[in-house]
C-alpha cells in the first residue's frame, strides 16, 4: 500500500473514502459500466485500501464519463467521481504531459460533439 | 507582552450539574490530566449562572473564568443553556466595552460522555489564559491576598 | 456560632497517593468555625461513617464538608448519614478531591494546594447552608396514555390490569396504528389482525380503560403525579354515543371518490367512512373535506338513513380536562416520503409501491382482497424486485442516518409470503447487509433464501425506469460477481425508511422532554433507564423512542406500564428541595422570571403588604409552587431585584465559593 499516493488521492479529492457502506448504488447507476475493468465501487474501495497502482494504469480512468450520476445517488455522501478524478489527475500528470492539446482541437472537431465536452476534456486530460 | 514563565493563572470553572459536570468527573475517572489552577463549583445548570459572579470572580482576581454547559438541545431542563448562551453573549459585550480580553471567558459544552473534551478544554483555556498573563484591569487590588 | 466538622478521606490510595490528606485536613482546621477536621481511610465505609456521625453528635456540628469522590457518588450518603443522627442532611457539603483533584493532577504539592482550595470553598458555603426539608406532592392515580397503537394499547392493558384508570388519546378514528394495516408478522407468519383486534377489543371493553379517539392533546400543564392534559376531541360531526357502526351511512354516501388512507390511497372510500371492519370504537366520522353537506350544504343523506341520529353536522371541537399522575408517550412512527428519491420513480410509476403499500395489496382486507396484483392494471405480476435501504442508512441530507431495523425483515417476509402464494413469481431482494438480530429472526430470512428460493443479491438499485409495454426496468449492481444488471420487472417494492410522527416533536414540547435530532424520544438513560423519559412522570413506549419491530414494541410498551404503575402505586412523591424561592418584599412583580421558567412553576398572586406608614398596600408578587420547581435557577440570574433565590445554590453560597477559590 502506498501511503503517499493514498493521501494525496484523499487530498485531491476531497472525499472520505471511509464513509463507504459498500452498497453497490454507484456502480448500479453508472452508464460507461459495461467499458470500465474497475467500477466505481472498486475505485472507492481500492483507494481505500491504497491499492492505487492498478488504477493508475487502468483504462477506466479514461472510460468514466464524469457525469455524476454515482455523486448523485451515493447514499453516504460519498462522490466516487471525484475518486476517480483524483486518480486521473495524478495518472496524467504523473505522465508529464497533456493528453489534450489546444491546436489539435479544430482537427478533432465533430459536428454532434457538444461544447461541453471539450470544456470537460480539457479538465480530464491536462494537468 | 513578556510572558512570565511562572504564571500559574486562578480559573473559576462553573459546571453544570447533569452534563459538565459528570463530564469533568469522567475526565477524572480516565486519569486525563489538566492543570490543578482550574478549580470547579457545581450550579445545576449553567443557566444558574448569574454574570455577577463571573464578575465577582474577576473582581477577587480570577484570571480567567469558564462556563460550561450542556450541549444546546441536551439540556436537563430543556432551555437553561440558551439562556447562558444568550447572556453570556451579552456580557462578551460589556467586557468588550470594558477592555476586558475576551478569551478571560469562556463558554464550552461539555456533555456527561465528553472526558476527553472536557480535559482537552481546560488545558486549552489554561494555556489561552497563561498567554493573556495575570487579570490586571478587573482586579479589585483591594482584594489581593497579601 | 456555626461548628463545622470537616472529614477528609483518602480513599485508599485513590486521594491519598496524590494528595497529603494529614495536610488538607490541618490547613481545613484553621478555617473559621471549623471545629474538628479529621481524615480516614475509607469515610464512605460504615466505620467512616460512624466517625462523622459521631462526630456531629459529640460535637454538635451544625454543618458538614466531606473531601472526598464525586457528590455524584457519594452525597446521598453523608446526607443520610448526618439525617440519621438529627443533622438536616442538606447541611452536608462535599468537596470533590478525587476526580476532580487527585485522579487529573501528578504533582502533590499543586495538588494538595487545590484540594485544600476546594475545602475552603466546601465550608465557604456550608457556612451559609439553610435546613432544607423535602416536600411531598399527591399522586393522581389515573395515567394517559398518548397513542393508541399496538404500543398504546399494550401499556392501557397492562396499566388497566393493574386496577389503575387509563385513557387513551388516539388521533385516528380507531385504535389500531400501523400494526392494523399490516398482513402478516415476521417471524410466525401469524395475521397481524388476529392477534391485535382482540387486544383493540379488550382495551375497549376494559372498565378502567376510556378510549378518545380521534382526539390530540392539546394542553399538558403540571409535574409528575399531578398533570393537567387538555384534550381535543376532534369533530367528527357523528355522535358516539349514539352510533351503533352499522355502516349504512357509509354505504348510501355518494362521495364515494376519497383516497382511503387505511389501504394507503390504493382504493376509494366513501365521506362518511369507518376507516375499516374490526375499528375500535366502531363509529362513522366524516371527512370534512369531502363530505357535500359540509361543504356546500347539499346531500345529507347519511343524516337520512341514520335510524340512531347520530349524525350531527353542527357538532364542534370539544375540550376535555383531566388530572393524570402519569403520561406515556406512543405516538409511533410513519414511513417517510420518498418524495426526493427520484430514481426510484416512485412518484410517477404506480407499480413501484412502498412495502406498507404491498402489505395493503396482500391483505385479503385489502383493496384487491388479497390477490397480489399490480396497482396499474391488476395483472398479475411475474418478477419482483425489493429494494432495501431506501432513505435508511443515508448520510446525503435526503433520508434518515439510522437503520430503520424492520426492513431486512418484513422485506423477507414479503419475499416468502409472494414465493408461496404465487411460485411462479421471481423476487429478487437487493440488499446492503441482511441485519436479522432476533430470536428465529437469521433462520427466517435463510428460510427465505433456501426454501422460497428468493434471489438475495449484493448489491443496490441505481435506477428504476417504467417502460412504455408496462414493465419496469431496474438497472442495479451485483457486486459479488461484479456485473451490472438490468432486471425486466413488474413490480418494484421499496423498503422505506421509517421516522417519528410528526405530531411527536409539538407534544414533546408540550411535555418538556427531550428528543434526538431524528425526533425520537430521549431515554432518560440508554441502557439503564430506556422506558422513562428524563422528565420525572413520562414514559416511553414503542416506536417513538427508536425503531422497533412488534416484539420489541409490546416489551417495551409493557416496560413502560411497569414504571407507570411504579408511580402510580405511590400516593405521594417526595419533591426535590433545592428549589427556587422568592423574597416577596423585594420582587417589583416584573414577571421576568415566569417568562423564563421552562415549568410554568412561577405564578404572580396580588398580596397585601404593610408598608413603612402602617397602612397597606395590594402588590403583586412572584410565587413559586416548589412541587414543580425543578431547581434549575433560570430565575434567580432574570430576576432584576434580587428577589429570587434558589436553595442550595444560593447567590450567597456561590459566591462564597468564587471568593475562597479566588482567595
Amino acid at each position: 500500500m502506498n501511503k503517499n499516493l493514498k493521501n494525496w488521492i484523499d487530498i485531491t479529492s476531497g472525499v472520505n473514502v471511509r464513509k463507504c457502506m459498500r452498497c453497490g448504488k454507484c456502480s448500479a447507476t453508472c452508464p460507461s459500466y459495461d467499458e470500465m475493468e474497475y467500477h466505481p465501487h472498486q475505485f472507492v474501495y481500492m483507494v481505500e485500501k491504497g491499492d492505487i497502482e492498478p488504477l493508475l494504469s487502468s483504462e477506466s480512468l479514461y472510460k468514466c464519463l464524469t457525469c455524476f450520476a454515482c455523486v448523485e445517488r451515493c447514499p453516504r455522501g460519498v462522490e466516487p467521481a471525484k475518486v476517480v478524478e483524483a486518480v486521473r489527475l495524478t495518472a496524467v500528470r504523473k505522465q508529464g504531459n497533456n493528453h489534450l492539446i489546444p491546436d489539435r482541437i479544430p482537427e478533432m472537431l465533430d459536428d454532434d460533439l457538444p461544447q461541453q465536452a471539450i470544456v470537460t476534456a480539457f479538465r480530464k486530460y491536462t494537468k | 507582552m513578556q510572558v512570565n514563565e511562572n504564571f500559574e493563572p486562578v480559573i473559576v470553572a462553573f459546571c453544570c450539574n447533569w452534563c459538565s459536570y459528570a463530564g469533568a468527573d469522567l475526565s477524572g475517572t480516565n486519569r486525563l490530566n489538566y492543570p490543578s489552577n482550574v478549580k470547579i463549583i457545581r450550579v445545576p445548570c449553567s443557566c444558574r449562572v448569574n454574570p455577577m459572579f463571573i464578575l465577582r470572580a474577576f473582581q477577587k482576581g480570577a484570571d480567567g473564568v469558564i462556563i460550561c454547559g450542556c450541549h444546546p438541545g441536551d439540556c436537563h431542563y430543556t432551555s437553561g443553556n440558551y439562556f447562558t448562551r444568550r447572556r453570556i453573549t451579552l456580557l462578551y459585550s460589556m467586557l468588550d466595552f470594558l477592555g476586558i480580553e475576551r478569551n478571560r471567558t469562556r463558554l464550552e459544552w461539555v456533555s456527561a460522555a465528553e472526558g476527553a473534551k472536557f480535559a482537552a478544554v481546560m488545558n486549552q483555556f489554561v494555556e489561552d489564559v497563561k498567554k493573556l498573563g495575570p487579570n490586571r484591569r478587573l482586579e479589585d487590588l483591594r482584594c489581593r491576598k497579601q | 456560632m456555626q461548628r463545622i466538622g470537616v472529614f477528609v478521606c483518602h480513599c485508599g490510595t485513590n486521594i491519598a497517593a496524590t494528595v497529603d490528606v494529614k495536610a488538607v485536613a490541618e490547613a481545613l482546621s484553621h478555617e473559621p468555625g471549623v471545629v474538628i477536621s479529621q481524615d480516614y481511610q475509607y469515610m464512605c465505609s460504615e466505620s467512616g461513617q460512624d466517625l462523622v456521625k459521631n462526630a456531629i453528635k459529640e460535637h454538635k456540628l451544625t454543618g458538614v464538608v466531606v473531601c472526598s469522590c464525586s457528590p455524584r457518588m457519594h452525597e446521598n450518603t453523608f446526607r443520610k448519614a448526618a439525617a440519621s443522627v438529627g443533622l438536616n442532611p442538606y447541611l452536608v457539603e462535599i468537596a470533590n478531591i478525587r476526580e476532580q483533584c487527585s485522579w487529573i493532577h501528578k504533582d502533590i504539592a499543586s495538588a494538595t494546594d487545590k484540594a485544600i482550595i476546594l475545602g475552603k470553598a466546601a465550608v465557604a458555603k456550608v457556612h451559609l447552608n439553610t435546613p432544607l426539608t423535602a416536600g411531598e406532592s399527591p399522586v393522581v392515580k389515573r395515567a394517559l396514555v398518548i397513542g393508541g397503537g399496538i404500543a398504546g394499547i399494550q401499556t392501557a392493558l397492562d396499566i388497566a390490569e393493574a386496577g389503575f384508570d387509563v385513557d387513551i388519546v388516539e388521533k385516528e378514528p380507531t385504535i389500531g396504528g400501523k400494526m392494523a394495516q399490516i398482513d402478516k408478522t415476521f417471524p410466525t407468519l401469524d395475521c397481524a389482525a388476529c392477534i391485535l383486534t382482540p387486544k383493540m377489543v379488550e382495551a375497549a371493553q376494559n372498565e378502567h380503560i376510556t378510549i378518545h379517539s380521534f382526539s390530540e392533546v392539546s394542553d399538558v400543564k403540571g409535574f409528575v403525579g399531578n398533570f393537567t392534559v387538555t384534550i381535543k376531541k376532534k369533530t367528527r360531526y357523528v355522535d358516539e354515543t349514539k352510533c351503533t357502526g352499522c355502516g349504512l351511512c357509509t354505504e348510501k354516501c355518494p362521495m364515494k371518490k376519497v383516497p382511503n388512507e387505511f389501504n394507503m390511497g390504493l382504493d376509494n372510500r366513501t365521506a362518511v367512512y369507518i376507516p375499516f371492519a374490526q375499528a375500535v370504537p366502531k363509529v362513522a366520522t366524516i371527512d370534512p373535506n369531502y363530505c357535500m353537506m359540509l361543504k356546500n350544504g347539499k346531500c345529507g343523506i347519511c343524516s337520512k338513513v341514520c335510524s340512531a341520529g347520530a349524525i350531527d353536522y353542527k357538532q364542534t371541537d370539544k375540550f376535555v380536562e383531566q388530572k393524570y399522575g402519569a403520561i406515556v408517550v406512543a405516538t409511533g412512527f410513519n414511513p417517510i416520503k420518498l418524495d426526493k428519491y427520484d430514481e426510484f420513480a416512485y412518484s410517477y410509476c404506480p407499480d413501484v409501491v412502498t412495502s406498507l403499500e404491498l402489505e395493503r395489496l396482500m391483505n385479503a382486507a385489502g383493496p384487491n382482497g388479497g390477490t397480489l396484483l399490480r396497482p396499474s392494471d391488476k395483472t398479475h405480476p411475474h418478477t419482483i424486485v425489493f429494494v432495501q435501504c431506501v432513505g435508511s442508512r443515508c448520510d446525503d441530507g435526503k433520508g434518515k442516518q439510522y437503520c430503520s431495523k424492520i426492513c431486512c425483515m418484513y422485506t423477507a417476509k414479503h419475499a416468502m409470503l409472494i414465493r408461496e402464494k404465487y411460485p411462479d413469481t421471481e423476487v429478487y431482494v437487493f440488499y446492503i447487509d441482511v441485519r436479522t438480530p432476533g430470536k428465529n429472526f437469521d433462520e427466517f430470512y435463510r428460510r427465505a433464501v433456501e426454501q422460497y428460493n428468493v434471489h438475495y443479491i449484493k448489491g443496490m438499485v441505481g435506477k428504476v425506469t417504467p417502460k412504455s409495454d408496462g414493465k419496469i426496468d431496474v438497472q442495479a449492481s451485483d457486486l459479488l460477481s461484479n456485473e451490472q444488471l438490468h432486471i425486466n420487472a413488474d413490480m418494484v417494492v421499496l423498503a422505506a425508511a421509517i421516522e417519528p410522527d410528526k405530531s411527536a416533536r409539538p407534544l414533546a414540547t408540550m411535555l418538556t422532554t427531550q428528543m434526538d435530532t431524528n425526533d425520537f424520544f430521549t431515554e432518560a438513560h440508554p441502557k439503564l433507564r430506556p422506558v422513562e423519559s428524563a422528565t420525572a412522570g413520562i414514559f416511553l413506549s414503542g416506536a417513538c423512542q427508536g425503531p422497533k419491530d412488534i416484539p420489541e414494541t409490546v416489551a417495551q410498551a409493557s416496560a413502560a406500564a411497569a414504571k407507570a404503575i411504579g408511580l402510580l402505586c405511590k400516593n405521594s412523591i417526595t419533591c426535590n428541595p433545592c428549589v427556587a424561592h422568592s423574597d416577596e418584599l423585594m420582587c417589583n412583580g416584573c414577571s421576568a422570571c415566569e417568562k423564563v421558567c421552562p415549568y410554568g412553576a412561577i405564578t404572580y398572586q396580588d398580596k397585601e403588604f404593610r408598608m413603612p406608614d402602617r397602612t397597606t398596600a395590594i402588590r403583586r408578587v412572584a410565587s413559586v409552587n416548589p412541587a414543580v420547581c425543578q431547581g434549575c435557577g433560570a430565575c434567580t440570574v432574570a430576576c432584576p431585584s434580587g428577589a429570587m433565590d434558589l436553595n442550595g445554590f444560593s447567590n450567597s453560597q456561590i459566591m462564597a465559593e468564587v471568593d475562597a477559590i479566588c482567595k
